[in-house]
């Protein structure tokens, strides 16, 4: 057993608990120079285990209670590498988002890098949990600390709201959770995903488990923001501090598709087979990638934009998954940890511009980000890197899914998700050009009106240049842009979720210490069709871009013809994000009722 | 075993469900929501019912003791502590809502939209 394990998870926990107890009386600088330490520190340990987990996964069992003649009782993290590089992403988030804190908040209490710590535990230990329960407990305490976190600016209505539809919707999504792994423990007696997984495998999957399936994906789904799900997300992600929005754009929603991957593939997918259940997830999928990119397209607030680029890649995220192969695993893998990044480089962009003009609001800050260079390109990079530009993260992820879905007979999967991209990263590359180069109309009113009040203002315009501003938005787009370049990425990724496919290896190495024999890395190089798609992602996002800045210079005829198809939709879709919370949860009921009919119809 | 607490359980949910959906009242919603909640306890509980069987303590009592399943009324007591947390924050956010945005509506505070 290895005694880091734990660490991600303790360190954070410990220190947060500690600054708690005395924090009040270091002093602000100390409790945000003691948050830091202790991020990094598990930012260490998270990436020595990814480098740890390589050859065979690391079980760990608190408190020594292995499991014996393979029923686990004891409490289990099950390290992969996979779950160890999103541990990693949540650490080097929590940092760049700490750091930038340090000079964006005017005041702060000491409850906010308590808080922070908290949250980056709990999410370590939803990535690295093994067992059903632990996964609910970890996945309830980051979402009480996301709410509180969110909530933060309480004097203003907007945080108040977004922090009350965000933790009444995932509430809710939370007992669908729940409900599932009871029913799932009425089947099998176990709580353990490897144990589930070896009393499951080879039955018929009867009612029960349909519907165990059916709450547990929807529960996590709700937090990962998939339509029709995905009400609350960008109501939260719009309001929330800048800092907090890095963490929960970057990384909270993603680990509800982790969670997804993880639960059918170590539980379900002896039952299950794949080939009933991938329709109905790419649907989902799609649906979400296509939607994001649509809303965010009709957004000014840059916040509530990005919110709705989240969406998006959610959506791609969770089309890789559900291709249930081997690569579609291995591109989820790359493309949460590179889109996280890049999300998060891009908020941090946003951050520098709210700090330094007061508003976040893209109509508004024409041309003035001129003055905020660094923001700008790291804005622009984090958009083109959107937008499939090969060979960065993000491309290299959509082309294991253009190879692997070719080879299923989905070959009409890929250019729907490169027009998802289009649409996502087109409206990101329209702001950067808007904002930073002053291009575009400087009114349009096809957009959703701002929040009413604007959600954080820092009155202390002074300071405004410090490196400690940008470095984080520097370094989180350096990162995200460059771990494409890690030797082999995509072959250690597809040879980590090839471990994880192989459910009988995995339950046998989880449950009887067996570890699975070594494979070599396969080698991978993205095909002509992928690089074809990438490219015209790009271009086509950049020909949107220019879309949405000079769309009233189209000839007349052209733009009375397209607002007589697009206009009721558009505002049927405004009219959907209503921001009542009683109607969100309709549709998460509604949602669940449709992916329940669905998986139904097709296991049967 | 009966059905009985299986059927009860989703009638608690639904209704939760329905009250937060009609919900115009903070403190109203907060409710529905500890009650739909409360609906995952009497799942839970019931699935580890074992029919005249004891309080699952193992002192003094012979080897073979019919017990109920203490592993769900692990996870129920976690439950309930999460229920509280959630309630609480949920609360304290509604005092806020009344203080700042004078409103206990969630029609009325909605700043986002669209």
């Amino acid at each position: 057993m290895d005694v880091l394990v734990p660490l991600p998870v303790a360190i954070p926990l410990l220190t947060a608990a500690a600054l708690t107890a005395f924090g009040y009386w270091c002093g602000r600088r100390l409790d945000d120079l003691i948050a830091i330490v202790a991020t990094a520190a598990t930012l260490v340990i998270s990436l020595l285990l990814v480098f740890r987990s390589n050859d065979h996964d690391l079980v760990y069992w608190f408190g020594g209670w292995k499991p014996s003649n393979g029923v686990a009782l004891g409490i289990s993290f099950t390290v992969d590498p996979g779950g160890a590089a999103v541990a990693t992403l949540v650490a080097t988030l929590a940092l760049a988002a700490l750091v930038f804190s340090w000079r964006y908040f005017d005041e702060v209490g000491t409850l906010f890098p308590v808080l922070m710590l908290v949250f980056v535990g709990a999410m370590c230990g939803f990535a690295l949990a093994g067992d059903l329960f632990n996964l609910f407990v970890w996945f309830e305490l980051m979402s009480v600390v996301a709410y509180a976190l969110t909530g933060y600016g309480v004097e203003h209505a907007g945080p108040l709201e977004g922090a009350i539809n965000f933790a009444v919707t995932n509430s809710v999504g939370s007992f669908c959770i729940l409900f599932g792994i009871g029913f799932l423990y009425a089947r099998t007696g176990a709580l353990n995903l490897a144990q589930i997984g070896e009393a499951l495998a080879g039955r018929h999957a009867d009612g029960l488990v349909i519907v165990a399936f059916t709450l547990l994906v929807g529960g996590f789904m709700t937090k990962a923001g998939a339509v029709p799900f995905h009400f609350w997300l960008s109501d939260a992600y719009a309001v929330a501090p800048v800092p907090v929005c890095i963490l929960l754009a970057g990384v909270m929603s993603d680990l509800g598709l982790h969670a997804i991957a993880r639960i059918y593939w170590t539980g379900f997918s002896g039952t299950l087979t794949a080939g009933d259940i991938r329709p109905v997830l790419i649907g989902f999928g799609l649906v979400t990638a296509i939607m994001g990119g649509f809303m965010c397209f009709l957004q000014r607030d840059l916040k509530r934009m990005l919110a709705f680029a989240t969406i998006s890649n959610i959506g791609a995220v969770l089309v890789g998954i559900a291709l249930l192969t081997r690569s579609g695993l291995a591109s989820s893998i790359v493309y949460l940890n590179t889109n996280g990044l890049l999300r998060g480089a891009a908020f941090v962009a946003v951050g520098i511009l709210v700090r330094r003009f007061k508003s976040g609001d893209e109509l508004d800050l024409r041309g003035r980000g001129r003055r905020a260079p660094i923001a700008g390109v790291v804005f622009a990079a984090a958009g083109l890197g959107l937008a499939l530009l090969p060979p960065f993260g993000p491309f290299l992820a959509n082309a294991l899914v253009v190879d692997s879905a070719d080879t299923l007979g989905y070959g009409w999967v890929p250019p729907v998700l490169a027009l998802a991209a289009v649409l996502s990263a087109g409206t990101i590359l329209r702001a950067a050009a808007r904002i930073f180069g002053g291009l575009g109309e400087a009114k349009d009113p096809l957009f959703s009106h701002e929040p009413e009040e604007s959600q954080e203002e820092p009155t202390d315009t002074r300071r405004v240049s410090q490196p400690l501003l940008w470095i984080p938005a520097a370094a989180l787009a350096l990162v995200g842009l460059g771990l494409v370049f890690v030797p082999e990425l995509a072959g250690h990724a597809l040879r980590n979720a090839g471990r994880l496919v192989d459910r009988s290896a995995h339950a046998r190495e989880v449950l009887h210490g067996v570890p699975p024999p070594p494979a070599p890395a396969p080698s991978y190089s993205p095909s002509a069709a992928a690089y074809a798609y990438g490219v015209a992602s790009t271009l086509g996002a950049l020909a949107f871009a220019a879309f949405g800045l000079y769309r009233r210079r189209l000839p007349i005829v052209l733009r009375r013809a397209a607002a007589r198809v697009a206009d009721r939709p558009v505002a049927g879709l405004k009219a959907l994000h209503s921001g009542v919370v009683g109607d969100y949860v309709a549709w998460l009921t509604a949602g669940i009722a449709v992916l329940g009919g669905a998986v139904a119809v097709v296991v049967r | 075993m009966s059905y009985l607490p299986f059927v009860l359980a989703a009638w608690i949910f639904l209704v939760g469900i329905f009250g937060i959906v009609r919900s115009r009242h903070f403190i109203h919603l907060v409710v529905c929501l500890s009650l739909t909640q409360s609906s995952t306890y009497v799942l839970l509980l019931s699935i580890g019912y074992v029919k005249h069987g004891g309080a699952p303590i193992f002192k003094d009592v012979p080897l073979g003791t019919k017990a109920v399943d203490p592993v769900v009324q692990a996870l129920t007591l976690t439950d309930i502590v999460v229920s509280v947390t959630v309630a609480a924050l949920l609360l304290a956010l509604a005092i806020q809502a009344k203080k700042h945005a004078k409103t206990m509506n969630p029609d009325e505070l909605r700043p986002v939209r669209g």
